[in-house]
């Protein structure tokens, strides 16, 4: 694409504090601010605050609102209630995963749907595309919201400080609007690191007054501005996928691992039915790869491509590697041959340039918080 | 960030020291630095390999991606440094000092070679 990168409400303070910015799916993002381990470190012992404003917002209304919704995406979201939030997917006809989704019950008649950066539009469409005969509405919100996080075991008293919302009653995969720093934001608990933490809508105009005073109230819990390079890091760690890497349209949920979001039982058909009904089978009986942790012996990094080997033979590929803070090892996530997916098989390795690299499978994830 | 006035600088953001003994002392630029993220990972030559200008020698790793390294000069590895192989971050922290990759008798140097001044302004710093 030629065209000029977007840019979120927070630009100008992004450079300002000297962030290094790169370019995520059309959009300007902060990349670190300074060290990226020192941000995810921070994510894992303290805080972290986050612009995810790239993040593609779709509001679905009306009175078939929930069943639309049922239909047009693979969870049942007739059972999602009014201030919860689901994760799911949106699949094509023949399975293949379109994009991985948060929606949130904004109301009796009103979802929030929120697809990544580089799908919102095709989300969108898709949508659109699949409403027809439904009483129901999609609205493109991307502009109408800035989205800022705030990660890590310190968030619940840093935003105590600038919310009076009921943050305790407020449980993982909830969402309910409030009034956060003086402005009108949806609160949600949701979150991609791996720890506790939240999600607020609001405003673009509002976004900047929102960044300073959590940057205030979380100064002195050890809180410090994110970029997305930790961001990849602390999802990793924790084993959640990421589309483009572990998601794409040549694999179904099934194929992903997360044959559990699909949900058969819900009434009525939705796209993709028949295809995922085989998918779960074949999962079943003769499943294809799968998804495994790796965590290296040696201190060289796997990337997403690279073959995974056993025996010189090429048996998986790596979908997403870095260097693990919290493990101090490199590890990665790989789609492998069923034979060799079992923890512990030995003789794996990882072909790093050329040269055959020892690594350990293990289960996913491989980082999971003390409760 | 300061380019130091006394180094000699390549357009793949190497430095070179000044030659002392027919010897120089070789690492990344802070710019490099800054441009790779954290270090986690440091391939370096090895001392008695013969290094050529303008051609990898060994690797850097970071969080996001793995760079090769160049050796800015032609000649012989007389020293590696054992400090950044156990703590990579040191190329991060002190780039110009104790983060130094590599030592080399000149045997040749490219006439190419930048000032300070003239590096920073390549690197439109």
């Amino acid at each position: 694409m030629s065209t000029a990168p977007r840019l979120t409400a927070l630009d100008a303070l992004h450079r300002s504090l000297g962030a290094t910015m790169t370019d995520f799916a059309g959009w300007d993002m902060p990349l670190r601010y300074a060290s990226e381990r020192d941000e995810h470190n921070a994510v894992r012992t303290r805080a972290g605050l986050f612009d995810l404003s790239h993040m593609g917002e779709i509001t679905v209304t009306g009175p078939e609102a929930a069943a639309f919704l049922s239909y047009a995406l693979v969870g049942n979201i007739a059972t999602v209630g009014n201030g919860r939030a689901r994760y799911t997917m949106i699949v094509q006809e023949d399975g293949g995963i379109v994009d991985d989704l948060i929606v949130y019950r904004l109301g009796e008649t009103e979802y929030m749907v929120v697809a990544n950066a580089g799908n919102a539009q095709i989300v969108l469409d898709a949508l659109t595309g699949r409403v027809g005969g439904f009483d129901a509405e999609v609205r493109d919100d991307r502009d109408a919201y800035a989205l800022l996080a705030v990660q890590g075991p310190e968030s619940p008293a840093i935003m105590k400080a600038v919310t009076d919302a009921d943050l305790d009653g407020l449980k993982y995969y909830a969402g309910l609007p409030g009034t956060v720093a003086g402005v009108p934001a949806l609160i949600a608990r949701t979150g991609y690191t791996g720890e506790d933490g939240f999600e607020l809508f609001v405003a673009p105009e509002h976004a900047e007054q929102l960044w300073r005073a959590l940057t205030e109230a979380g100064a002195p819990h050890g809180l410090i501005p994110c970029g997305l390079s930790c961001r990849d890091t602390l999802r990793l760690e924790a084993g959640m996928p990421l589309y483009g890497h572990e998601l794409t349209t040549a694999l179904t949920p099934f194929d992903a691992g997360l044959g559990r979001v699909v949900k058969f039982e819900k009434e009525g058909d939705f796209v993709g039915r028949e295809a995922l009904t085989a998918a779960a089978e074949r999962a079943e009986t003769a499943p294809p790869r799968k998804l495994v942790g790796l965590i290296a012996e040696g201190r060289r990094v796997p990337r997403a491509g690279f073959p995974v080997v056993a025996d010189g033979k090429v048996i998986g590929e790596v979908t997403s590697g870095a260097p693990s803070p919290t493990l101090g090892k490199p590890i990665a996530m790989a789609y492998v041959d069923a034979a060799f997916a079992a923890p512990g098989t030995e003789g794996v390795g990882v072909d790093i340039r050329g040269t055959h690299e020892p690594y350990e499978v293990v289960a996913l994830p491989f980082y999971k918080r003390q409760k | 960030m300061s380019n130091p006035q006394q180094l000699r600088y390549s357009k793949e953001h190497e430095w070179l020291s000044a030659v002392e003994d027919g010897v120089a002392t070789i690492g990344i630029t802070e710019y490099a630095a800054n441009a790779l993220g954290d270090v986690v990972y440091a391939q370096l030559p090895e001392v008695g390999d013969t290094v050529t200008a303008g051609a990898t020698c060994g690797e850097l790793e970071s969080t996001k991606s793995v760079s090769d390294l160049y050796s800015p000069v032609t000649g012989e590895v007389t020293a590696a440094n054992q400090d950044v192989v156990d703590d990579p971050s040191l190329v991060n922290s002190a780039p110009f000092e104790g983060g130094w990759l590599f030592k080399v008798r000149i045997a040749e140097e490219p006439a190419d070679l930048l000032s300070a001044d003239e590096y920073t302004a390549f690197t439109g710093n």
